[in-house]
């Protein structure tokens, strides 16, 4: 039995933030209803990367919505709303990422829906916060990662901004709003009374931020340094950073200069004696560090350091990470079917509980495909 | 409001950040929180500092991870301490753990061990890279684990060596799971009144943070993600998806049509490239390099006003400071001072989620060293 069993989520949310929130519920167990509007349905069907189409879908989608059912419903028609208002009433969570007053004209918005479900958990995420100057902007990542000041953390001083590869602000909204949902559902469960939970991409990628803000604001204001080279965090010390070997590459994490310095045999790190060196001439000890870690292999660093408990790794692409039984002993794949019958191969749920991964055979949904059986079953 | 975690009691026998993250969200989320620590040393996080930076005897990064939490000492190895400790356990709702696997078999604080004393008790585990399997000796480091995950290519320029995220995102993302499964876990448990036991590794949450673009390598034959040449923020996102520089700064461009782009921008270079889609996918480079080159004639502020009431998604590109000093951040309400008894004060940021319509502050900071060993002797 998976944990969130019985729990009924409808979902009004597009694209990544919200809808990766659902997603976990679902892996965790819960029943996940994403309503559609008829024709498109969530815009992230044609949101292509490369210009891979699965099954008329972006993969992208297959990605996100795996394991959730879809019911296409027209939010400004009469029938439509009746049919969603019978279908809310009997939700223990709805969640949405409209833009900041569009729930309230459509008329599902907290304050209506716990009218007549007084004990739903309502979650929404917003781009920037209910309230303030950017309200009304678009919640897009790339945007939140500029504007919060994320992109001066990573590469190196001279590459100007450089935002983060993947959808950081998107995913970590998402996991606040999971947390949020979740802690409410607990709250109901001993109270009766339900919740409204609020993220937004801004604050998530703030918090995300936490420690190096904490610096900055005892600091005196500095804004983050990175090094000239091998930059992996703005704020710590020689030798945090990725390497350039013999045939490769090597990631080196925190630890003790002197130690290193005996084991890899390269006198000239031996003079910084002080550890408080080790953060203030962080890029003199590096460029010596990457010009001695040059002439030898990776898995020549890799025999010398492991065994003396150096924090380091080999840096994969994920050809090699895949051929690599550390991969595959956590089997973390799986192949869920559309209804069309159609397969693809996507990642499973990160937690395991009880031991056991908990896994999906549903692939995503076609739009609508849904609509006919959960109005028979809800009687709507 | 009642936060909703109110009445759940955590003990954390974990250190640095994964776990104590974890930790961080219960206890903002109303739980009571104790970190279990070696006498003398504590948490080692106590010690490892960003920026060599230290405030009443502990790190910055301590201070910022473990606010909001007390602080019990116990030796695990006596067995006058450990008797103090299952006494504890026997009360608690939930423990964590980030031991290497084996340690808290050889303490006999494993979970066959803990249930017995606790049935009911939600036991929660976080490891670098899964339990079983080649690396499951290695350190759990965050740099580590992205470096392993192949997520060091998805960032900075095609030319550039593999360029890490320029911060903890495998701890923080370990840490979500990890309280996503503590929340669910607890959910079961108030039906079934059956604890549970709920794993997560960084390896594990660094590949499911990966997830759109692993769906997308699993489906298009394997093809390895490649970088922009020039300006990339996303490997799998077509042009103009980046950074951009401008005469004076900086400005960030979502996705968007190449046509309404040319338009808006006055730059006729780019027409050929904006009959259809597939030419943003194929021919990213060449469009990158001449709006790159484009948008270097005119200031940041002229291109935002050329593109953003036109409903292009674009933003500015802010520092710290920049973004402090916004009425924007100001709504937000973000940060909050924390103090302890002896008058020590430090600003921090909230949680970043809502509830019930209100922010989450806690003014209580990080514990010192065994500020809560009164709980030892049987005081709650």
């Amino acid at each position: 039995m998976k944990p969130l069993e019985g729990y009924l989520i409808v979902d009004f949310s597009q694209f990544l933030s919200a809808p990766s929130a659902s997603l976990r519920l679902a892996d965790l167990g819960a029943r996940v209803i994403k309503v559609e509007r008829p024709g498109c349905g969530d815009i992230c069907r044609e949101l292509y990367v490369s210009n891979v189409v699965l099954d008329g879908d972006s993969t992208v989608f297959h990605a996100i919505n795996r394991n959730k059912e879809s019911l296409a419903a027209d939010l400004k028609q009469p029938a439509d709303r009746e049919l969603l208002r019978g279908l809310l009433a009997q939700a223990d969570v709805v969640l949405h990422n409209f833009r900041p007053g569009v729930m309230e004209r459509l008329g599902f918005d907290y304050e209506e829906v716990r009218k007549f479900n007084p004990s739903v958990v309502y979650g929404v995420v917003s781009g920037y916060g209910p309230d303030g100057p950017w309200r009304d902007k678009p919640g897009q990542d790339l945007l939140v990662q500029a504007l919060s000041g994320l992109t001066w953390l990573s590469g190196n001083s001279g590459d100007g901004p450089v935002p983060m590869g993947l959808a950081v602000a998107d995913i970590l909204t998402g996991q606040q709003l999971a947390q949020g949902i979740q802690a409410c559902l607990i709250r109901r469960s001993l109270t009766g009374q339900g919740g409204l939970v609020e993220v937004s991409m801004l604050e998530a990628i703030l918090a995300f931020q936490f420690e190096v803000l904490t610096c900055y604001f005892q600091d005196g204001n500095e804004e983050p340094h990175r090094t000239r080279y091998n930059n992996a965090h703005a704020y710590l010390g020689a030798p945090y950073g990725i390497y350039a070997t013999a045939n490769s590459y090597l990631a080196m994490a925190m630890g003790s200069v002197l130690k290193l310095a005996v084991l890899i045999d390269c006198a000239p790190l031996l003079e910084f004696k002080d550890p408080a060196s080790w953060f203030d001439c962080r890029e003199e000890i590096k460029s010596i560090l990457a010009r001695h870690l040059k002439t030898r292999t990776t898995a020549e660093w890799m025999n010398i350091l492991e065994p003396a408990d150096i924090w380091c790794a080999e840096v994969l692409d994920w050809q090699s990470l895949f051929a690599h039984e550390g991969y595959k002993v956590l089997e973390m794949e799986q192949t869920v079917r559309r209804g069309s019958g159609f397969e693809y191969r996507t990642t499973a749920c990160p937690i395991r509980i009880n031991g056991e991964r908990p896994r999906a055979t549903c692939g995503s949904p076609s739009l609508g495909e849904h609509t006919h059986s959960i109005r028979t079953e809800f009687l709507l | 409001m009642i936060l909703p975690l109110n009445g759940l009691f955590v003990l954390e026998f974990c250190q640095y950040l994964a776990g104590p993250y974890a930790g961080l969200r219960l206890a903002d989320l109303g739980a009571r929180v104790v970190k279990i620590e070696r006498p003398g040393l504590g948490d080692g996080c106590r010690q490892l500092a960003i920026k060599g930076l230290f405030t009443d005897g502990d790190s910055l990064t301590f201070h910022a991870i473990n606010r909001n939490k007390q602080s019990v000492t116990a030796n695990l190895k006596d067995p006058a301490d450990l008797e103090r400790i299952r006494r504890l356990i026997a009360k608690a709702d939930v423990m964590t753990h980030s031991f290497r696997p084996g340690v808290m078999e050889t303490i006999g604080l494993d979970y066959g061990a803990v249930r017995e004393l606790n049935p009911g008790i939600i036991y929660a585990t976080v490891t670098g890279y899964g339990k079983k399997g080649p690396w499951s000796g290695r350190p759990g480091q965050d740099l580590l684990a992205q470096s392993l995950s192949g997520l060091a290519w998805l960032s900075g320029d095609a030319g550039q060596p593999p360029v890490p995220f320029g911060l903890a995102i495998a701890d923080i993302l370990a840490g979500e799971h990890l309280v996503q499964g503590i929340l669910a876990a607890l959910l079961q448990r108030g039906k079934t009144g059956q604890g549970a036991t709920v794993e997560v590794s960084l390896l594990e949450s660094i590949l499911d943070f990966q997830f759109e673009v692993l769906t997308t390598y699993f489906n298009d034959g394997g093809q390895p993600p490649r970088r922009a040449d020039c300006r990339n923020a996303h490997a799998y996102l077509a042009a103009p998806y980046g950074i951009y520089a401008t005469r004076d700064g900086w400005i960030a461009l979502a996705m968007g049509k190449i046509a309404s782009l040319a338009e808006w921008t006055g730059c006729p270079t780019l027409l050929p490239y904006a009959s259809d889609n597939e030419e943003t996918f194929t021919h990213r480079d060449e469009i990158k390099g001449i709006l790159q080159e484009h948008l270097l004639t005119q200031d940041t502020a002229h291109w935002l006003q050329c593109l953003e009431p036109r409903g292009y998604w674009c933003s500015d590109v802010l520092r710290y400071a920049q973004l402090m000093n916004h009425d924007a951040y100001k709504a937000l309400g973000m940060d909050q001072l924390v103090h302890r008894r002896n008058g020590m004060s430090i600003r921090t940021l909230r949680c970043p989620i809502r509830i019930d319509g209100q922010r989450i502050y806690s003014t209580i900071a990080a514990p010192e060293l065994g500020n809560a060993n009164e709980l030892l002797d049987g005081g709650l």
